[in-house]
């Protein structure tokens, strides 16, 4: 597979420092759970599956993700993909956010055609979490 | 660092031995004279030593050197042995059994005869990828003309029992052809107490030079092909065009080498194959794709379940292995032998494939070990179906999006 030096870099400092690379989970109990949206997306059988997850917090009466972590089963440029997208949801309003295309995560990493499949899966999983988000906070 | 090479079904390197040979046949010094030649000593020569050659493949095979017929490789072979047979006994019936597990050689060129007007049945394997005897004989039509199924299984090892589909298809005069390209030269074949009509051979696999082949077409009971290539009148019409030397050199003593060294090489083969499994064995959610017990140990597939095979190559950047998952192919299909064995698509998805050889040492192996271990690992750590399988999910009643 000719990956661009940009993938493997990405996955391998997420292979050798998971926690720095924004690897993990929130999980229900955590404090602040209830400021944290879920995306999952892809399926075992199609072998990708990403877990995004966000948390906000209310700045000048705006959501801003804090902070964002994820797992993902994949390819190595589905990982990538994913650790790139986290990089890019930091400090942004969910509403900046939600504007995220796959063309940029695709630009950056630059993906080989046969892989731009995971680039989608990685702006699905930010378009589920802020669902998965602004769902909660309308049951607050 | 040069990667750690366990990709062995794939290809071999060539054994310095064989280029040894391969080299006199090429220069104005050597014997690179046209072995149909007839009128000088250079064609003389040169074909003296494709008939040594021819010879040496015969031994390994227990057949008659008059048997072999030299091809590109395997795939020429198998399409030559498959359209050559089904074209010329088509009168016969248009019916052909095959598996479904088959090298795609095979599996493409039985697409073409059915876009022909052929009829092909291709067969289940049982969950552990062999064919059944029961389900060959069931199959079997009075149309049926030809049966195709290979030896070993280049993606999970099984090993076929030629013997008595062999026998089957005699009794009920169908035509048995075998792909051996990765058997030959790695357990014994005896053609000669063997029911096979046509056996198809490639050199790369057992340590000779890529882009030669044999096929071998019974003499008796005489099978008759209609052939692909048409030009010249080479290996008595069957197949026309100007014989490689060298390349048919490489081939005969590629295969003379492994008629002394088979067995010494299995038995190292074995053991590598046990140290890399006794090593992984104790992991958690691992599973065979084969059989540790009947499989051929040159060729060992394993799932390592939540992590996807392609990223595990990748973190495996130090070892050359080969996997069923669907990103290391163009197609984005998990590997349809896994699929037919009745794995579920994320095991395919899971898979590698470690292929040991001549060359493959203890060292190799045990460093392998610690590094799928570890790479494993890493890999399940950031695997969200690790953490749910670790949760206590079941994976199969969720609804994926």
């Amino acid at each position: 597979m000719a990956y661009s030096q940009k993938v493997i870099d990405k996955f391998e400092k997420t292979l050798k420092n998971p926690e720095e690379a924004s690897v993990g989970r929130w999980k229900p109990g955590d404090k602040d759970f209830h400021r944290v949206g879920t995306g999952i997306v892809g399926a075992p059988a199609c072998g990708d599956v990403m877990k995004l997850q966000i948390k906000c917090e209310n700045v000048d009466n705006k959501n801003v993700i804090v902070d964002a972590k994820f797992k993902t089963y994949g390819c190595g440029s589905a990982i990538a993909s994913s650790g790139q997208l986290i990089d890019m949801l930091k400090g942004k309003t969910i509403e900046e956010a939600q504007q995220i295309s796959n063309q940029e995560i695709v630009d950056i990493l630059e993906l080989p055609a046969i892989k731009i499949h995971c680039s989608v899966l990685a702006e699905e999983a930010i378009h589920r979490a802020i669902d998965d988000f602004k769902s909660r906070r309308n049951n607050d | 660092m040069k990667p750690l090479y366990f990709d062995y079904a794939s290809t071999t390197p060539v054994d310095t031995r064989v280029i040894d040979k391969m080299k006199d046949c090429l220069s104005l010094d050597g014997n690179f004279g046209n072995p149909g030649s007839r009128s000088h000593a250079f064609g003389w020569q040169a074909e003296e030593l494709v008939e040594e050659a021819r010879f040496n493949v015969s031994n390994l095979l227990n057949c008659d050197p008059r048997e072999i017929i030299w091809t590109s490789g395997a795939t020429e072979s198998d399409n030559l042995a498959i359209k050559g047979a089904a074209n010329f006994y088509k009168e016969k019936g248009k019916h052909i059994i095959t598996s479904k597990i088959e090298h795609k050689a095979v599996l493409d060129t039985c697409r073409q005869l059915e876009s022909e007007g052929f009829e092909i049945t291709y067969l289940d394997p049982d969950e552990n990828g062999s064919i059944s005897i029961k389900a060959l004989q069931d199959n079997i039509r009075k149309d049926t003309t030809l049966v195709s199924l290979m030896h070993i299984n280049n993606e999970i090892g099984v090993i076929n029992d030629i013997e008595k589909i062999g026998d089957l298809c005699r009794e009920n005069g169908v035509i048995f052809h075998v792909d051996a390209a990765q058997s030959a030269g790695k357990i014994n074949i005896d053609l000669s107490s063997l029911k096979v009509d046509l056996m198809s051979f490639s050199a790369h696999k057992i340590y000779g030079p890529k882009g030669i082949g044999a096929l071998y077409v019974r003499r008796r009971p005489r099978i008759r092909l209609q052939p692909l290539f048409h030009g010249g009148g080479q290996e008595r019409g069957i197949r026309a065009g100007t014989l490689p030397t060298h390349q048919i050199v490489g081939m005969g003593e590629a295969f003379k080498i492994a008629m002394n060294e088979m067995v010494d090489d299995h038995e190292k083969i074995s053991s590598h194959r046990d140290t890399l499994w006794k090593g992984l064995n104790g992991m958690e959610e691992i599973y065979v794709n084969g059989s540790v017990e009947t499989g051929y140990p040159g060729i060992f597939n394993l799932s390592f379940n939540y992590v996807e095979g392609e990223s595990l190559i990748m973190a495996l950047k130090n070892i050359a292995v080969s996997s069923g998952s669907a990103c290391t192919s163009a197609s984005l299909e998990p590997s349809y032998v896994l699929r037919a064995l009745g794995r579920p698509d994320e095991l395919a998805h899971s898979s590698i494939r470690f292929s040991f050889g001549r060359f493959t040492t203890e060292d190799e192996v045990n460093s392998t070990v610690e590094l799928v271990k570890d790479s494993v690992s890493q890999l399940r750590e950031i695997s969200p179906l690790w953490e749910m399988y670790q949760d206590g999910v079941d994976l199969d009643k969720i609804e994926w999006a």
